[in-house]
């Protein structure tokens, strides 16, 4: 570039190579999912759709204000990365994200059930954001690698998203269990009612097998989330749960019970106007 | 600055403080450099000191056949401002004079602050919002990052909340001069 040029025509310089380009092209809306990638790509939406109306709910209820914008942005991020894989999955059979998000009933949505944990008090909250975010942070830094050049995209932009997500809630984690004696007995609570829920996200379906390097195997995520959690319940000084295992099944379309309750809000507007817009 | 007039718009306001945005559209050049220039007038609504362009959104500009082609990829995957920047993209182009205009949004490469430039710092510190300090943090718990107090410059700062009022800005207030300011964060 020569300084030569009007300031008008330097501001729009676009610093993109033909290398950088093709690598965007491959990440297109073009491309169609294959009905298992699809599958997958419900999995991971699915878990970010329904964990984005949840922290939705907080707003105008947490305990300060910051909270509330700092969830509502969380839940943004989340509807962002549930959109582009909602997108992605309609591609397999031509249905939008809209027909995906509003218009399947309970059985068809594949989220986990830590994702349909409800919002309980701010502790079960940030308990459900410290799993959930530390799950998606290993998660999303592999599936940077998949095989699959969406779910690669998707990912590469989530995971320096969810570094964030994970960072708010180990700073409240640790505020929790190290302030009050009551924020101190609801965090433990919290955590001892939400950690059942963990192991369902770490187990291989059938699926798994038939997507190959598109996905990233569950099973191989349970020792990097360990590694990163296990260092912030330490410090928290919060006793990693073993109560017990929830049965799970999300992933089969068998889903927590409180599940229903939140489709029925989040779709009932969507099913009372089909197609309204404004 | 003083408001005198309270139904001043916001992009009124802007300008009077910083001056008119620097792409202007110009009447000779060829149909790309035109185009180019029409796509890197619009601004993201949230930040309306910015152009797309240098905040690092617009990636490119094509013309194959008299088709303008525009790349926009989003600043957080949730950006709510995307359908109104692409809208905005294809009035700005086609008021150019070139009537076929396609807007795609891509993920990848996914965004970076690195991409704002440094006339969009600039401008960013001027507006009142602290711009990224080049230095993304590492680990889950923040150091203390150098920002800078936009207003008087001190970097005896501390931040209020991990979030402010857009996904891409976290609240931040100057110990030294006691104002709250965003801070555009490294990302």
């Amino acid at each position: 570039m020569t300084d030569t040029r009007s300031h008008a025509v330097r501001a729009v310089h676009i610093s993109v190579d033909e290398v950088e380009l093709a690598a965007e092209l491959a990440g297109d809306e073009g491309r169609i999912a294959t009905s298992d990638i699809a599958e997958y790509a419900l999995w991971l939406g699915d878990d970010a759709l329904i964990l984005a109306q949840q922290l939705g709910a907080w707003i105008a209820h947490a305990p300060e204000l910051e909270e509330d914008v700092a969830l509502a942005n969380i839940a943004l991020d989340l509807l962002g990365h549930a959109r582009s894989l909602l997108r992605y999955a309609g591609t397999a059979d031509g249905r939008s994200e809209d027909d995906l998000a509003y218009f399947r009933d309970e059985p068809e949505f594949r989220s986990a059930w830590l994702f349909e944990q409800p919002n309980g008090d701010f502790a079960h909250t940030i308990a459900r954001q410290l799993a959930a975010s530390t799950y998606l942070c290993v998660l999303y830094e592999r599936l940077q690698r998949s095989g699959d050049p969406v779910l690669a995209a998707v990912a590469g932009k989530a995971v320096k998203e969810v570094a964030y997500h994970r960072d708010h809630a180990v700073q409240w984690t640790l505020r929790l269990a190290g302030g009050t004696d009551e924020s101190r007995r609801r965090m433990i609570t919290a955590t001892g009612d939400i950690w059942p829920y963990v192991d369902e996200l770490f187990r291989d379906e059938p699926l798994i097998d038939r997507v190959g390097d598109a996905a990233v195997r569950p099973s191989t995520l349970r020792a990097p989330f360990e590694g990163l959690v296990a260092p912030v319940l330490a410090e928290a000084e919060l006793e990693v749960p073993t109560r017990f295992t929830a049965s799970g099944g999300g992933r089969r379309g068998e889903h927590f019970p409180t599940l229903g309750y939140l489709l029925a809000e989040m779709q009932v507007l969507a099913r009372a106007h089909p197609g309204a817009t404004w | 600055m003083v408001i005198r007039d309270v139904l001043l718009t916001r992009a009124e306001a802007l300008e009077a403080v910083l001056g008119a945005p620097p792409t202007v559209v110009p009447a000779d050049g060829t149909d790309l450099e035109r185009a180019r220039a029409a796509a890197s007038t619009v601004c993201d609504p949230e930040l309306p000191v910015l152009s797309i362009a240098d905040l690092g959104v617009l990636r490119e500009v094509r013309l194959d056949d008299g088709v303008v082609s525009v790349t926009v990829t989003p600043t957080y995957s949730g950006c709510p401002m995307m359908q109104v920047i692409e809208r905005d993209i294809g009035r700005a182009v086609r008021a150019a004079g070139l009537a076929d205009v396609r807007v795609r949004t891509v993920l990848s490469p996914a965004w970076t602050t690195a991409w704002i430039s440094a006339e969009g710092r600039r401008r960013l510190e001027e507006f009142g919002i602290a711009p990224p300090t080049g230095t993304r943090p590492i680990g889950p718990i923040q150091g203390g990052l150098h920002v800078r107090c936009p207003h008087c410059r001190s970097l005896n700062t501390r931040e209020i909340s991990h979030y402010g009022s857009t996904a891409c800005k976290a609240l931040y207030a100057c110990r030294a001069c006691g104002e709250p300011f965003d801070f555009f964060k490294d990302h």
